[in-house]
């Protein structure tokens, strides 16, 4: 592979008010150099708990490729087909999964008071995260054209019309139902997810609390 | 390593002093293994439980199912809606103008929110009945019904309903006698027209060959206590942690245990608002621990609680030695 440069014509001097040359500087100034992926991680980074961060993550990857392809069958589809059924199954397990090693990394953060040291939005866009993630399941169980969904969507309305959101947000249209969570609720956990992992990476794992700083070798 | 970040951090630490993370001694570690590895776990758990377990698939309750387990809710249902005594009849927001809703405190958001989804609660029934051709009595029923006034429309119906109440089983063959005009030949042209199995298409469709919308279905069903029924002989009604179960032996949605938690105890078990008391909790929980970060005492927990030295057990081991 050759490598060109490519050298600005004499009295060409507008680089800096190019938007495409600022944009670049912003995305590359995102993240420290050498930690968007890097291969090396504090000594501290020791815990059974720091794998329940990336597990989260692959149950998400399931989560999207399962409903991806239930997506490709069409809403009806796994009602009238084993393979369907399989494919369904596979779907509603990555969430629970998905679910339950979010639960335990968002208290292992907690216990870790992981929003020190500038690391509010981090802890901030994981709680959103969160939320979403409920509001797609949820979306997903009214998407279901049974029974569950059914009766979930008969008593959600109340709670959902108690507050004013109902006017909005018809929980008995599952085709509304279905298009937020097949577009809308993805697209939010997807790009917060990005959000957060670059949150993640810009400032690094947290420290532990108290830990000396090692530029100072300071007690903090 | 100095790096733009790395100064940012340090300007925060003077206010938490946490040093920067990227000033600490470093070991090896191979994210995208981790990453690999996670990934392979994942897909084999989440294909070991799927052929176990598979998932549940309970088929819809159909108006014609309900027409036939349980005519006699469907006829007491079509009346509550002819009198506009049903729940959804009676509801508010977003439907209709009839109740301001739920509250929380003084806040009336259900009823704020307005009446975006016009639902007529009578009109669930005429609906779909006008048209039904072929039935001379349900026919003559509806004329009567359409050139009678609404306060004596009402009064037939009430009084209908009033006589079903009491009547044995709710059987609408053992009511007592009285004048409630067309309204039994009105419900029972319903529960005709829902065994044949074309009630929620026609409520669905709306004159529309693209029907994808069954608020009026389901606000129709639900309006019954038939759905109720089967609900809570699945333990799936709302006192029974009906929020966060599934049906089948499935684990559900156990992440809404909280939510589902406040409607099994006082004072929300008791209360007309009680879902606009419950919303109103779990925003202000979630905004708490949402903000966390900024709240003096909450965010000092995991300092005083030392849960965070079991995670760094090693680290914290290895500056004692220091």
């Amino acid at each position: 592979m050759t490598t060109r440069t490519d050298s600005p014509a004499p009295g060409d001097t507008d680089e800096a008010g190019s938007w495409t040359a600022r944009l670049r500087s912003r995305i590359v100034g995102l993240v420290p150099a050498g930690q968007a992926l890097p291969d090396r991680q504090p000594v501290y980074l020791a815990s059974w708990i720091y794998v329940f961060g990336v597990l989260t993550l692959s149950a998400l990857a399931v989560v999207i490729l399962s409903g991806g392809i239930l997506a490709i069958g069409g809403a009806a589809w796994w009602h009238v087909s084993s393979l369907g059924l399989f494919v369904n199954s596979l779907h509603l397990w990555s969430v629970e999964l998905f679910f339950g090693f979010m639960v335990i990394h968002l208290w292992g953060k907690f216990w870790m008071a992981a929003w020190r040291g500038g690391r509010a939005m981090t802890w901030i866009t994981g709680m959103v995260l969160f939320l979403a993630s409920i509001g797609t399941a949820f979306t997903g169980y009214l998407s279901q054209a049974n029974f569950a969904s059914q009766w979930i969507s008969a008593e959600a309305k109340d709670g959902i019309n108690s507050i004013g959101v109902g006017a909005f947000f018809n929980v008995l249209n599952p085709g509304q139902m279905l298009l937020w969570h097949v577009v809308l609720l993805p697209f939010g956990v997807g790009a917060l997810t990005v959000i957060h992992v670059i949150l993640v990476r810009r400032h690094g794992v947290v420290p532990p609390i108290d830990a000396a700083d090692p530029s100072t070798d300071k007690e903090a | 390593m100095t790096t733009a970040q790395g100064t940012q951090s340090r300007a925060s630490t003077r206010r938490d002093k946490t040093p920067d993370s990227h000033d600490f001694p470093t070991r090896s570690y191979d994210l995208v293994k981790e990453f690999t590895i996670a990934l392979v776990v994942v897909i084999v758990l989440t294909g070991g439980l799927a052929a176990i377990f598979s998932s549940p698939d309970e088929k819809s309750i159909t108006m014609s199912t309900w027409a036939k387990e349980a005519p006699n809710d469907l006829i007491a249902t079509a009346t509550s809606e002819l009198a506009g005594t049903s729940t959804s009849a009676t509801y508010g927001a977003p439907y209709n103008t009839a109740s301001d809703g739920q509250k929380i405190g003084p806040l009336s958001l259900q009823k704020w929110g307005g009446v975006r989804i016009p639902v007529d609660s009578a009109g669930l029934v005429l609906g779909p009945l006008a048209g039904v051709s072929g039935d001379s009595t349900l026919t003559s029923a509806l004329a009567t019904w359409k050139s009678a006034t609404a306060d004596q429309q009402t009064k037939w119906a009430t009084d209908y309903s009033d006589a079903l109440s009491k009547a044995p089983d709710g059987d609408p063959a053992k009511v007592a006698t009285g004048e409630y005009g067309p309204v039994p030949d009105i419900s029972t042209g319903l529960l005709t027209l829902a065994k044949t199995g074309g009630l929620e298409g026609i409520l669905t469709s709306s004159g529309n060959f693209y029907g994808g919308d069954q608020t009026q279905s389901l606000l129709l069903l639900s309006d019954g206590a038939y759905l109720e029924d089967q609900a809570r002989a699945r333990n799936l009604g709302g006192d029974q942690w009906g929020m966060m179960n599934e049906t089948g032996n499935y684990p559900g949605q156990p992440w809404m245990w909280l939510y589902t938690f406040w409607y099994q105890i006082p004072p929300f078990s008791t209360s007309d608002n009680a879902d606009a008391q419950v919303w109103g909790l779990m925003m202000l929980l979630t905004l708490l621990l949402m903000f966390v970060p900024f709240i003096p005492g909450l965010r000092s927990i995991p300092r005083f609680i030392p849960i965070h030295r079991l995670v760094w057990r090693n680290y914290y081991r290895r500056a004692a030695r220091r």
